[in-house]
């Protein structure tokens, strides 16, 4: 066979450079912005939790200790996807899971828990979305690992699955120290 | 889209759509230049000024807490960045990340340039001109063709 010559080899180097740029392009979820809040500490706040309003807790008060702040929503659709996952991992016991219940009401956020278990230590209720903005949540439900320290070390957007949590989550919970990326 | 519209239908109406009251008509300027500036991260092809969400709807209340506060374009600017990343800008910054983006259409344009360049150079030079004898060869072919036409 005689050999192509340059002038159609090039383009279709080329066309097929493009079609491979396209193709992953096209593989990514626009959706999933990386957060500019990962191994930054997680932001100043002062909020009630649900089953005491009127008593704001503060950042500090949950440092010491590796968690899982989980933002969710009484009217989130995904949120009851991913709540089974919670709620055995909660039982088991072995993280601590802090739940942050996003612009929603009261009696809402505390019917649904009530409803389908509640696997939080506490549950900070935060309606008018203060935290959830300082934290750049704009898709419940967000899943956040934040160390000892109270450094932020990961986020997930959307459901948990056990994959996520298995893969990511646990081994960041696991060890204190940050991981290389 | 569709999830936008899911959104809608889920959120309170009267959450969005409340138009923002400035008593400083400069401030009313800004805060409308801002929000065409600034990208929805729930219906992401919205500026804050155009989406509905009641994400966009908490991001323009706090855009306005900000002015009213003093802050300037840019402070309120780096604020949103700061939460929700370089991708809340409709126009990314210059920095290493994004060079590609910015420079690409660039270089991709000056390599067009040097290919043009490179083919017209490579093309044949145009033909010498004849020298004596050719000269000569071809006045008598001419002149045999007007004897035998």
């Amino acid at each position: 066979m005689k050999k192509m010559p340059l002038r159609f080899g090039v383009p279709l180097l080329l066309f097929g450079a493009l079609v491979v740029f396209l193709a992953i392009g096209l593989q990514r979820d626009p959706r999933l912005v990386p957060s500019p809040l990962i191994g930054k500490p997680a932001p100043q706040f002062s909020l009630g939790t649900l089953s005491a309003p009127n008593k704001p807790m503060q950042r500090e008060d949950l440092l010491g200790q590796p968690y899982l702040l989980n933002v969710w929503a009484s009217w989130c659709a995904q949120c009851r996807e991913e709540h089974p996952l919670l709620v055995e991992l909660g039982k088991a016991g072995k993280v601590k899971l802090v739940g942050l219940n996003y612009h929603d009401e009261l009696e809402a956020g505390r019917e649904w828990l009530a409803q389908r278990g509640d696997p939080y230590g506490l549950t900070l209720f935060d309606p008018e979305g203060k935290l959830g903005l300082d934290l750049g949540v704009y898709g419940v439900p967000e899943t956040f690992v934040i160390d000892a320290k109270g450094v932020i070390r990961y986020k997930h957007i959307g459901p948990l699955s056990s994959e996520v949590l298995n893969r990511e989550i646990m081994p960041l919970l696991a060890s204190p120290e940050p991981r290389a990326q | 889209m569709l999830f936008c519209l899911l959104l809608l239908a889920g959120a309170p109406a009267s959450a969005s759509d409340a138009p923002a009251e400035f008593s400083n008509p400069a401030l009313a300027a800004r805060y409308d230049v801002l929000l065409g500036e600034l990208r929805c991260l729930v219906c992401q092809n919205q500026t804050l000024k155009d989406s509905h969400a009641e994400l966009a709807q908490d991001l323009r209340d706090e855009v306005k807490r900000l002015l009213e506060k003093g802050d300037s374009d840019a402070a309120i600017r780096d604020y949103l960045v700061a939460r929700y990343g370089d991708f809340v800008l409709y126009s990314p910054p210059l920095k290493e990340s994004t060079w590609l983006l910015w420079l690409g259409p660039f270089v991709l344009l000056a390599l067009a340039v040097m290919v043009v360049v490179m083919m017209s150079r490579r093309r044949a030079p145009p033909p010498a001109p004849l020298d004596d004898t050719e000269r000569a060869r071809l006045a008598q072919a001419l002149a045999e063709r007007r004897e035998h036409p």
